[in-house]
């Protein structure tokens, strides 16, 4: 079953091995590692990571979802589920063909792109860094799981909705609804994060304004003064990052008069004597390992949810 | 005598709609079977749920003695060729028999590869630039290669021309004396029927009407006509399969074990064509049977 899955399979996974040679070439000949030249890589870098979120679409798309629902639409599946193989088996082998070809691309991708993209990930000018919910996704492990889940959840659509064109268009909304979701509602939950409380250093804070009960435009000027702040920790991905006066309520700010109409160093002075506080709420960048490990287990045992389900419906529901 | 398709109380709704219902038989081996009847009668469904491809509503089916589809073991004894003769249009036909000699260990590529020669097909062929009748043949050789014991065919040689009919009737009857296969396949064409058919199946709206090997239907069944007459008055083991009348005369189709002895009819065989077209027909009411002749009305 294995060499007729290959037979089925091999015009896609010749494909797939054309565009990795070609993705091999020019991220080669452009390589970074002799010579940082930010202004004309930015457009490749973000080229990389627009591509290794495609990719997975692509594959859950083309591969996974016309792969059983093209059975059922021609009849082939009639063919297929009467030679001297089990429906179990011969779900087994393209499944498992298919999802393999799948994570190889997009893994060989990814390390591909993360190598090129290494001295570009450190530089301060792409405001960017590994653990950023955009990068984070196209770097190292995540692409694999994003392949391997979907293709199990095109081949899962397809299988529910029997027709090749409906379940390509499905698979790719929901595909890119999980993609959505996941950095937003599942990611920043995997891990807890690290909350930092540092006395505030002058230094960070980015600026005052309006705050307070009466809020920014209000209908009266307020009597207090909201501090901003950035968190300087390299690499981190924060979460949040707020101001507090020692007894951990939020602080209100320094005399507004001061900083209103005074000078800097007067609204600095002002602050000083607040004894203001920093607490960040943050994941370190040493923790993009476990997020990695982490998110891709994830997608990996979605994968897998997806195969047994695909696997109940083709020996029972199916036939009924 | 062991039966290669055993069924009790098999029925097969698709939502509400009933295709097949309370079907009860047992097809003895080494027979071809003619399985006939009006479209949509439920031929298709008994057909794939003898193959494993549907699973019963209710009631039980077994096939060679076990579950359709129950392992690789039983899938090798059955062939199966579904009414669209379904191949894959991107594989070649060489990459079909390669499909066959992969999955089915009992395969037999000489079988294969004389076929295909005869047939003319060229094996670097795609499927998909065949003609209709091309694929089918093609996807009647793999089930022939794949040497079952039991050959299900649901309307094989419907794409065919009829020179390729008549020789793909005479390699299955050549399967079946060489290997004693057993086939069952359905078709409207009743000529063909006539011609390898040692065993008929009639299904009406969903339901089995006859179940009974032909030499037995030709012995028992008999063209009655004379001059007119109430059916009601012949004596009793004559059931009346079908009537018609004229003002002077009445025409019978009997069934009757015993010889018709009345002067007053002239008695005729039947064929088996008309016998077919007598059963199929709903308007006619078929006479519930003993059950040790195995007929369920």
């Amino acid at each position: 079953m294995i060499r007729l899955s290959w037979l089925q399979f091999r015009v896609q996974a010749v494909t797939a091995a054309a565009a990795l040679a070609a993705a091999a070439v020019i991220l080669a000949a452009t390589s970074p590692h002799r010579d940082v030249n930010a202004g004309f890589y930015h457009w490749l870098y973000m080229a990389g990571i627009v591509v290794l979120y495609l990719t997975p679409a692509i594959i859950g798309t083309f591969w996974g979802a016309p792969l059983i629902s093209r059975e059922l639409e021609t009849g082939t599946y009639r063919l297929a589920w009467t030679q001297s193989v089990t429906r179990t088996r011969w779900l087994a082998a393209k499944l498992g063909l298919g999802c393999l070809v799948s994570m190889a691309t997009a893994g060989l991708l990814s390390l591909m792109v993360t190598w090129w993209s290494g001295p570009l990930d450190q530089l301060d000018q792409f405001n960017n860094y590994r653990l950023s919910p955009l990068t984070f996704g196209a770097r190292d492990l995540t692409p694999v799981g994003y392949a391997a889940f979907a293709f199990a959840l095109g081949v899962t659509i397809g299988l529910l909705l029997r027709r090749a064109v409906p379940a390509i268009a499905v698979t790719l909304a929901v595909f890119a609804a999980v993609q959505v979701a996941v950095p937003l509602e599942v990611r920043p939950y995997l891990i807890p994060p690290v909350h930092t409380v540092s006395p505030l250093s002058i230094s960070n804070v980015t600026g005052t304004g309006d705050g307070g009960p009466g809020g920014p435009g209000g209908p009266t000027p307020s009597p207090y003064l909201s501090v901003g702040t950035k968190a300087d920790i390299p690499g981190a991905w924060v979460y949040s990052s707020q101001v507090t006066v020692p007894d951990g309520s939020t602080a209100l700010g320094p005399d507004p008069q001061a900083c209103r109409s005074g000078s800097n160093s007067a609204c600095d002075t002002a602050l000083a004597r607040l004894h203001l506080r920093q607490v960040v709420t943050y994941q370190p960048a040493s923790r993009f390992w476990a997020f990695q490990w982490t998110e891709t287990g994830l997608y990996l045992l979605l994968a897998l949810l997806l195969t047994g389900f695909c696997m109940w419906r083709v020996n029972r529901r199916l036939t009924r | 005598m062991s039966a290669v398709i055993a069924a009790n109380g098999l029925g097969k709704a698709y939502r509400r709609t009933w295709a097949l219902r309370d079907c009860t038989l047992a097809v003895p081996e080494g027979h071809v079977v003619g399985l006939v009847g009006p479209n949509g009668a439920g031929k298709t469904t008994l057909l794939q749920l003898a193959a494993g491809l549907l699973a019963p509503t209710r009631g039980t089916i077994s096939v060679l003695g076990d579950r359709p589809a129950a392992g690789p073991a039983q899938l090798a004894r059955v062939g199966f060729v579904a009414q669209d003769t379904p191949v894959y249009m991107r594989m070649t036909v060489a990459d079909h028999l390669r499909l066959g000699a992969w999955l089915n260990p009992g395969w037999d590529d000489s079988l294969a590869r004389r076929r295909t020669g005869q047939l003319g097909l060229d094996p670097k062929q795609r499927a998909g630039s065949l003609s209709g009748g091309q694929r089918a043949q093609l996807a009647l050789t793999l089930a022939l290669a794949k040497r079952p014991e039991l050959l299900l065919l649901d309307e094989p040689v419907a794409s065919l021309d009829p020179l390729a009919r008549r020789e793909f009737l005479r390699m299955l009857m050549e399967a079946v004396a060489e290997h004693g296969t057993s086939v069952v396949l359905s078709s409207h064409l009743v000529a063909d029927l006539e011609r390898v058919c040692d065993y008929l199946i009639v299904l009406v709206a969903s339901k089995i009407r006859v179940a009974e090997e032909v030499s037995d239907l030709l012995a028992t069944h008999r063209r009655l006509s004379g001059p007119r007459r109430d059916p009601d008055t012949l004596p009793a083991g004559q059931d009346v399969i079908e009537e018609s009348h004229t003002d002077k005369q009445t025409s019978l189709l009997v069934r009757t074990s015993e010889p018709v002895h009345d002067p007053a009819w002239a008695v005729t065989p039947v064929s088996l064509e008309d016998l077919i077209l007598a059963y199929m027909n709903p308007a006619n009411e078929i006479p519930a049977r003993r059950p040790q002749l195995g007929v369920v009305s």
